[in-house]
Parts: structure tokens; C-alpha cells; sequence
């Protein structure tokens, strides 16, 4: 042993530490010998434990190159309580946890077992640094200020503020540049961005049918004539007609152009702004709607971006023709023109005008009225 | 010096080897027999230390694989599900390393446990520091670092929530974007200098990336580093006991003992993170699908750790201004819950230990810990914060409550507007009043030892409960309590009846100090516990005799009195006499 050990290593010396270390005995603190202090058989086996168990460790990270080498990655296997789970992963996770685990729990063990378990005692000493430093420090303080004439050289002193206040202008002004309009947005403010959508008068409305996750029972495809909307291809993008959508039913939809204008502009900025659905219900039932005539036979069209922070909503419930955003649970009536019912969204919900074009088809009449998704400081 | 192998040779070589080039001796003769104090909380820390470590690591093995790019690409990979699917490269690397790369899958969850641990375990850590009083001077610094570190981990996680580009993360990042836009006159301008124009653009993520791997680890590092040498250099606090003072430290040297303990714990978390990134599934990404800004998946939920701004967030009534004239639109409903709420919470969180040491005029160094008992009015003060904080959370859930208790969702959330006003001064007042009956417990145990529960008759017929003496360990628990003044009043002019002129500032503290440290049960003197703990010495030794029949089944304790075997002495006293007449 080295003479590092400030205290014994057998149970009944009470850690008197040598005080040469700086620790005193804690005299006063109660210790129990463990059986490993007196028992050699008994330190005998926890040293047989600790071994065993960095043994073990050894064995799981070859179990590990097996499982890696040796499991197909898509390989699914059915284990209780966790259902079908990838092989592959369970097994790697498995072995190489339990190869780390066994490195740690060996080593508690030694230090618990077979390492001194009696405490010893170091003193503190207050953070304050002693008067002596501290006064060196101060005339170190005042011979730089006095050898720079920083307190002389009125001058130098203020430009010198002025030119460190200045130096990290270049870096902010840089970051102006963050937003670089493209040839499409050229010339227009952020306001007028967020204002405008690519719907215009006599723009067909057709349906969305891009991907929907599994999870997603009322999504955007919702329904048409009671049926799902399939996932992706099928009725991609069909123009609708009043007669698709019976009372009570809903439809995601976008304008016509939307799928060109992705295509060229390369991302999905239109689609955020323009996204709507579509809503039937009994004439009769419409309270209140944000035009005269913005609907058809019934039918009316909103946003789908929500008011408060931008969620894009599809709970509908049919029967109180409410809207319900997942997000925070705004919830809008859309048969009295959109308006908050509750939560925290404090805009109604923009109406898009709509009408039917010579061939029958479902189009806008114009673009919305008020600028969809969240507020913005410009908005009004 | 006992018997060296070649081994140690060769390590005692390299030790002098760099001993003379950076004076590292030095370093260890003062530091390898460091003695830290041991408490099961102090590995709090430790957990989130050690998950940062798993974070770091996991991390740099998925940038190897994950490209952080909006890029549409057609998946073609071997989730059959999304085949032929259209989605940022974002998210296909993501499926990518799901699917196709073997372990990627474990590292991705590793990472996201990690993530969910590390922040988990630093929120723990800190209502540890807080209820112990362990961010008193001089460990200001240190608390304030903790609560830099809480709020970088909270951008960490939502940084690395973003990346991947499925629907929820997307969803989330509308959500933020919303909230950016909600800031007054700027809001316009830093959404679309973030997003380079509208959402969701094309740059976002890998501008996101950029902070998520580098920006925001970097700090944390930095942060964790400064962290750990106030640690060293200010050495742990340690909770009363015997032989602990203010001025020393009682536990376990660096080497052997310290090292191998949090070494060994460093593995056990990391094989842990492992076990349940193998086991438990988090943020399947593939079953959200790729994102869509307009479309979204019900019962969406953030991360644990944003649950609390959620909650906020649907809360807030809707209230929303428009200037008249201009048109500007303050947006209250977003800005005050998203950003003033959380400003308030981690700004009154970080200067609360200077609020404390200004309110109660202490200066002194601690560094014995409180127990929390010891310091109702802050207790109160912690559980409060906690009780609103929850709240919140609780609201971030609303839905998922709903539909499991089928409640309505209005009526949770006017209940939670009322619940946030009214609850957390309820639980203050509850709170503090623990604290003092716990204290007058103590005091009790101080002045009669311990109430065994058994009671003894004596001779003359009088039923006495047997006091224990306590142990010399509670005894020092409990007798390391300070019972602190409130600060006195200020004169409204001195003697020479000159005006005070801090005299309102004075007050208020004088008020606040009263608050802080008006409540409280006094430790009886020296020499009432001396005397108390005699008295219950005494109970014991009348019951003393009893005690060897202790191991005789006809004699047991019972609803806490004595049983007797009859033919048995009645009472230890009877006992006493009849061997006397033996
Ligand atoms: C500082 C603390 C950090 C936290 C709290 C954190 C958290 C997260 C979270 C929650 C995710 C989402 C994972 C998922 O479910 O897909 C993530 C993704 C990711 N993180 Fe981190 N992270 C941290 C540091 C790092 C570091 C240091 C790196 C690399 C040097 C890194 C690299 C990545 C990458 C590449 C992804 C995307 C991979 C994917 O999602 O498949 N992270 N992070
Ligand atoms: S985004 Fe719809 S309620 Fe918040």
C-alpha cells in the first residue's frame, strides 16, 4: 500500500488518518465493520463478485459483434409487453448496456465491499483570498493604470470606448442578410407576404391528398362521400365539384396551382399559407358568414392555419360545426363566420370567397380577405 | 514503497515526464485525497453530468450520418410504409438512420433518452440545491450557472427535437415560428431573418443544426466546466451530522473511494441510457411521417420540458390588442405565456439566492446544508414555484386529460386559470406550516428524546411513555439547526436626530425579513436539551430491565404497551424489587 492511504484498511483502527494529510479522525462518527473487514472469506467473495462481473462485461460486447454481424436489420421480433420490436436494436441495446452496466456496477461493488468505508475529515477554508493577496493585487491594479496613463490620457480613453463599442457593428449588420428574397418574393415586404396567398379569382380548389402518417385518422384527405381519402397518388389533387362533398362532410383542399408553384419554387411556403378546407352544411344553418354569398349552396371554405401560433387544424365536429386546433384547442364555429368559441386564439378564422366556375368546378373568388395563420405586428 | 510492477513504473515515469513540463504534482498532492461528502442527492448532478457525456457522444455518431437539409428527396429506403414518399433529406437521413444503419436506430433513442434524462436530472438537481440552501454564498455563481445550464439544455432538446423534419417536429417549429412573429414590432422581421423568409423555407434546419451540434453544446461544456472547478475549488457542501461543521468536510477521499463510486456510476447511467434506448421506443418518427405544413397529427406532444410553455400557451385567455390608427397588433395571447412567463420564472430563478441573502443580511459562508424544514418561508417559497410549474405542465396535457377522465377541455382550463392564482399560495401557507410542526417535533425530540411508543407503568401505578435518548447522529441532524432573527427596524432618524434616509428601503427589508424569518420554532438551550436528553436517559433505564426479556416470545409490544406473561413482575420497578429479594 502506498503511504498515500490516509487511513486503514482493517475495521477496528476507526480511521485514525495520519495527520500529515491533513485530515482528522472523525472519532465521533459511528462505524460498523462490514463482514468483507472481518471475514476474508467474505472479502473473498465480494472479490470473486467484482471479477465476475467485469468478466460478464467482457462477454456482452462480443455478444454485441455478434448481434451486430449476425442480426438482419430488418429482422422484427415479437418480445412481451413491447410488442414488435426490431431485433437489431433490442439486441445491441441490450448487450452493449448491459456490457457498460456490469463496468459500473463492478466497480461500485469494489468500492462498497472492499475499499475503506470510514469517512475522514478535511478542513475548509473561506474563499476570501488573504489581505496580503489581495493588497498586492490592488497595486499591481494601480501601477498598470498608472504605467498606461489610462487615467490621463483623457482622449485615448474615450476613443477607445467608442471604437469598442463600434467594432461588432459589421457583425450584426451582416446578419441582415439572413433573408435573402428570391426572384419570387422580390420587393415585398414581410407583411405582404404573410398577407397574401396564391388564391385569385377563379382559382379551381382541388383536393389535397399528399401523405398522411398513419396516426392521422381525421387529417387533411378527411373525407369524401363518407370514404377516407386514401393515402398519397389516387385522388391526388381532383378538382371538386359542389356535389363531392355532402352535408356534414369536410375536405382538405389547395388551390390548383399549388403543386406547379412547389415544383418551381422548390419549398413548401405557399402551401403553408394556402391550405383550406372545405365544409358543407344546411344553408339554413349558416349564421353568419364573413361575406355575403362567400359560400356555395352551403359550402364554405376557411384556412386550415390556425389563428393563434399556425397549427394546422382538422377536427371538425359536425354536429356544432366546430373547429377544434390540436395544438392548444382554439376552437372556431364555423357556421357563425369563423369565430373563436374558446381558447387562446384571438382571430377568427379567414373565410376564402368561393364560387362555380362555367365547367362546375369549385373555385375562389378571390384571394382571403385577412391575412391566415398567426398574428404578426404589422397585421392590424 | 511497497513492490512496483512494470506497469506502475512506467505510469510513475509518465507522471514525472509531465510533471516537468506543467507542474502537475502539484495538482494531485493537494487533489487526489480530496475528500468528497456522500449523500444519495449529491448524484443528482452526477446524473446529468454523466447523461451530457452520452449526449455528446451519441451526437457526434449521428452527425456522421444525419444531413441537415430541406432538400426534397423521394424515401426509398427500407421502411416500406414511406416508400416513394416525397421529403426533406432531413428526414430521410433520419429514417436512414433508423432503419439502415445497424445501432443507428439505439443511437438515435440513446441520444433522445439522454436528452430527456439530462434535463430531468438537472431540473432534480437544482430543487436539490434550492431546499438545502446550497446556493448561499459562496456558491452564487454556481447557481447561476445551473440556471444558464437548465436553459441551454431546454434549447438543446427543442433544437434537436426540430431536426429530424417529421410532422411533430415540424409542428413544433410552426409553433415557435408563431411565437416569434408574436413579439412586438421585431417579431415580423425576426421571423423571417431566422426562417430566410416565409415558413418553413428551405434553410431553417441546417441553420438549426449549426447551434444544435456546435453553438449550444459548446456553452453547456463551457458552462459544465466552470461549473465543476467551483465545485472542486469551493469543495461540496455536506448535510449536518456528526463531526461535520461549517468548516470541514466529512466523506470519502478522491482515491480510492470517490473515484471509483462516481466512475462506476458514470457506467451505470451510460448502460442504462443503452438498455433503454435498446428497449424503449422514443419519438418514433416513422410513424408521424414526413413534415407538412398543413398538416398535423392529434394529441401531438412536445417533449416533457416544453410541456410547461404548452401549457401556458393554452391557458392564456385570448387577449390581443390592435393600436388604433397604426394597426399594430400586440399579440398578449402568445407573447406574454411564451416568453414572459418563462422570462419571469428563470429570471427570479437566477436571482433568487442574492433576493434571499439581501432579505435576510446573511453573509456568512455555508457550508453545512439546511434541511428544509430548517427554512420554511424558502421551502414554502420552492414548493410554490413547483406547484405552479405543474399547474402549467398539467395544462400542456389538457387534452390527453381529458379524453382519459372524459372531462371537458373548457372546464380544465378554467379550472387551471383560477387553479394557477389560487393553488400556489395555497401550498406556500400548507407548506410552511409542515416546516414548523416538523420543527416542533424536533424540538420535542430535543427536549424528551424520542418517543418509543411503549409505555411503562411505574409502582406506584402512574403510566409513563419511555423516552429514548437520541442517537449521537440525530442529535447532531437536529441541534445543527439556526434559528436566524429578522432584521431590526430602522430608525426614522438616529440619535442626533438626523433623517434617515434609507429609512423605506430599511423597512422593506426589515418587513421581508420579518416574512422570511418570522416563522419559527426556537432549538431549546444547551442545557434544556442536556437535561432533556438526561430525563429520557433515565426512562430508559427504568425500562432497561424489561429489555432482557426481549428476546422471550411471552413479552410483546402491543398497541405500544407492554404485554406480561402472568407470574411475570408487573413492571420493571416490581422486577427490580423481586431480584433484589432473590
Ligand atoms: C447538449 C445537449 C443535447 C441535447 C439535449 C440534444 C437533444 C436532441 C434531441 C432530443 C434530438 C432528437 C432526436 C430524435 O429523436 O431524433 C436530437 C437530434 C440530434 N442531435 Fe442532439 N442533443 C444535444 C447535443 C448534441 C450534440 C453535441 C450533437 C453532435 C455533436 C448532436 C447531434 C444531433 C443530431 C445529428 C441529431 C439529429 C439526428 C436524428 O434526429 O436522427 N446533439 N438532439
Ligand atoms: S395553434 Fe391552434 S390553438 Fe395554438
Amino acid at each position: 500500500m502506498s503511504d498515500l492511504t490516509p487511513h486503514q484498511g482493517n475495521a477496528d483502527d476507526h480511521g485514525k488518518a495520519p495527520a500529515k494529510l491533513g485530515y482528522s479522525p472523525v472519532a465521533d462518527i459511528p462505524h460498523k465493520p462490514r463482514a468483507t473487514d472481518t471475514d476474508p472469506k467474505a472479502a473473498r467473495r465480494a472479490e470473486r463478485q467484482v471479477a465476475s462481473m467485469f468478466l460478464l462485461s467482457m462477454l456482452f460486447v462480443v455478444l454485441f459483434v455478434v448481434a451486430y454481424v449476425g442480426i438482419d436489420k430488418t429482422t422484427v421480433v415479437y418480445i412481451p409487453v413491447m410488442g414488435e420490436v426490431g431485433a437489431s436494436n433490442v439486441a445491441l441495446g441490450f448487450t452493449m448496456g448491459m456490457a457498460i452496466l456490469l463496468i459500473g456496477t463492478a466497480a461500485i461493488q469494489w468500492a462498497k465491499k472492499l475499499m475503506p468505508d470510514v469517512e475522514v475529515v478535511q478542513q475548509r477554508h473561506d474563499m476570501v483570498s488573504p489581505k496580503k493577496a489581495t493588497l498586492e493585487a490592488e497595486a499591481n491594479y494601480e501601477r498598470g493604470k498608472e504605467e498606461s496613463g489610462f487615467a490621463r490620457f483623457r482622449l485615448i480613453r474615450r476613443t477607445l470606448i467608442g471604437a469598442m463599442v463600434l467594432f461588432p457593428i459589421p457583425l450584426v449588420v451582416m446578419l441582415r442578410d439572413l433573408w435573402t428574397p428570391t426572384k419570387f418574393t422580390e420587393g415585398e415586404s414581410p407583411a405582404d407576404l404573410l398577407s397574401t396567398t396564391l388564391w385569385t379569382d377563379g382559382m379551381r380548389i382541388i383536393a389535397d391528398g399528399t401523405y398522411q402518417g398513419e396516426d392521422n385518422e381525421v387529417d387533411s384527405g378527411g373525407e369524401i362521400d363518407g370514404e377516407p381519402v386514401p393515402n398519397k397518388d389516387s385522388i391526388a389533387h381532383r378538382p371538386i365539384r359542389p356535389e363531392d362533398l355532402p352535408v356534414g362532410g369536410l375536405i382538405a383542399a389547395i388551390p390548383l396551382d399549388l403543386p406547379e408553384v412547389e415544383h418551381i419554387e422548390h419549398n413548401l411556403n405557399a402551401r403553408g399559407k394556402a391550405a383550406i378546407i372545405l365544409v358543407r352544411m344546411e344553408p339554413d344553418e349558416i349564421r353568419s358568414q364573413q361575406g355575403d354569398g362567400w359560400d356555395v349552396e352551403g359550402i364554405l371554405a376557411y384556412s386550415k392555419i390556425c389563428t393563434h401560433v399556425g397549427c394546422p387544424i382538422a377536427l371538425y365536429e359536425q354536429r356544432t360545426h366546430h373547429l377544434l386546433c390540436p395544438c392548444h384547442q382554439s376552437t372556431f364555429d364555423l357556421a357563425d363566420s369563423g369565430n373563436v368559441v374558446f381558447g387562446p386564439a384571438a382571430r377568427r378564422m379567414p373565410q376564402l370567397p368561393i364560387g362555380v366556375d362555367e365547367e362546375g368546378y369549385l373555385v375562389a373568388l378571390s384571394d382571403f380577405q385577412e391575412p391566415v395563420g398567426p398574428s404578426f405586428w404589422e397585421r392590424g | 514503497m511497497t513492490t512496483t510492477s512494470p506497469v506502475e513504473k512506467a505510469g510513475g515515469a509518465t507522471a514525472t515526464y509531465v510533471d516537468e513540463r506543467v507542474g502537475s504534482n502539484k495538482f494531485l498532492s493537494r487533489n487526489l485525497g480530496k475528500v468528497f461528502p456522500d449523500h444519495w442527492s449529491f448524484m443528482l448532478g452526477e446524473i446529468a453530468l454523466y447523461s451530457f457525456i452520452v449526449v455528446l457522444l451519441t451526437g457526434v455518431f449521428l452527425t456522421l450520418w444525419f444531413k441537415p437539409s430541406m432538400a426534397e428527396v423521394v424515401y426509398d429506403g427500407s421502411y416500406v410504409p414511406l416508400k416513394g414518399v416525397m421529403m426533406s433529406e432531413a428526414y430521410d437521413s433520419a429514417l436512414n438512420i433508423s432503419f439502415d444503419v445497424r445501432g443507428g436506430l439505439l443511437l438515435r433513442q440513446m441520444h433522445h433518452w439522454s436528452a430527456l434524462i439530462f434535463i430531468a436530472a438537472m431540473a432534480v438537481h437544482m430543487f436539490r440545491v434550492f431546499f438545502t440552501g446550497a446556493f448561499r454564498k459562496p456558491r452564487e455563481f454556481n447557481w447561476l450557472i445551473g440556471v444558464g445550464l437548465t436553459t441551454f439544455g431546454l434549447l438543446a432538446g427543442f433544437s434537436g427535437y426540430s431536426l429530424p423534419d417529421d410532422l411533430l417536429s415540424g409542428t413544433g417549429l410552426q409553433i415557435a415560428r408563431g411565437i416569434v412573429q408574436a413579439v412586438p414590432v421585431v417579431g415580423t422581421w425576426a421571423a423571417f431573418l431566422l426562417f430566410d423568409g416565409e415558413f418553413p423555407g428551405t434553410e431553417f434546419i441546417s441553420r438549426l443544426y449549426g447551434v444544435h451540434i456546435l453553438l449550444i453544446p459548446g456553452l453547456i461544456l463551457a458552462l459544465v466546466t466552470i461549473h465543476l472547478m467551483l465545485v472542486w475549488t469551493q469543495k461540496h457542501t455536506q448535510f449536518p451530522g456528526p463531526g461535520r461543521t461549517n468548516d470541514n468536510v466529512v466523506g470519502y477521499p478522491l482515491l480510492p473511494v470517490y473515484m471509483a463510486k462516481a466512475g462506476g456510476f458514470f457506467f451505470i447511467v451510460f448502460g442504462i441510457i443503452a438498455l433503454v434506448g435498446g428497449l424503449v421506443t422514443i419519438n418514433p418518427i416513422w410513424i408521424f411521417g414526413p413534415y407538412m405544413p398543413d398538416q398535423v397529427s392529434a394529441g401531438s406532444q412536445p417533449d416533457w420540458y416544453i410541456g410547461f410553455l404548452d401549457g401556458a400557451l393554452r391557458v392564456m385567455p385570448n387577449w390581443e390588442t390592435i393600436i388604433p390608427g397604426v394597426g399594430w397588433t400586440i399579440s398578449w395571447n402568445i407573447f406574454i405565456p411564451a416568453l414572459v412567463v418563462p422570462g419571469i420564472i428563470f429570471t427570479v430563478l437566477g436571482l433568487y439566492p442574492f433576493i434571499e441573502a439581501w432579505v435576510t443580511g446573511d453573509k456568512r459562508e455555508h457550508n453545512l446544508l439546511d434541511r428544509p424544514r430548517n427554512a420554511p418561508t424558502r421551502t414554502a417559497f420552492g414548493m410554490m414555484a413547483i406547484t405552479f410549474y405543474v399547474l402549467l405542465w398539467v395544462g400542456g396535457a389538457n387534452d390527453i386529460i381529458a379524453v382519459a377522465f372524459d372531462l371537458s377541455i373548457n372546464s380544465i382550463i378554467w379550472f387551471l386559470r383560477f387553479a394557477l392564482i389560487i393553488v400556489p399560495p395555497i401550498v406556500f401557507v400548507v407548506t410552511r406550516r409542515t416546516c414548523l410542526s416538523l420543527q416542533r417535533r424536533d424540538r420535542e425530540k430535543l427536549l424528551h428524546g424520542y418517543e418509543s411508543g411503549r409505555i411503562l407503568r411505574l409502582p406506584h401505578g402512574e403510566f409513563i411513555e419511555v423516552h429514548q435518548p437520541l442517537s449521537e447522529k440525530d442529535l447532531a441532524v437536529i441541534t445543527a439547526k439556526h434559528d436566524y432573527v429578522p432584521l431590526p427596524a430602522p430608525d426614522k432618524a438616529d440619535a442626533d436626530g438626523v433623517r434617515n434616509k434609507k429609512y423605506r428601503a430599511q423597512m422593506l427589508r426589515h418587513r421581508l425579513s420579518e416574512f422570511f424569518y418570522g416563522v419559527n420554532v426556537p432549538k431549546p438551550s444547551a442545557a434544556e436539551i442536556e437535561a432533556g436528553q438526561h430525563h429520557a436517559a433515565h426512562d430508559a433505564e427504568l425500562e432497561a430491565p424489561l429489555h432482557e426479556y426481549e428476546d422471550d416470545d411471552q413479552i410483546r409490544t402491543f398497541h405500544g404497551g407492554v404485554l406480561h406473561h402472568p407470574g411475570m413482575p408487573e413492571t420493571n420497578a416490581e422486577q427490580l424489587e423481586q431480584e433484589h429479594r432473590s
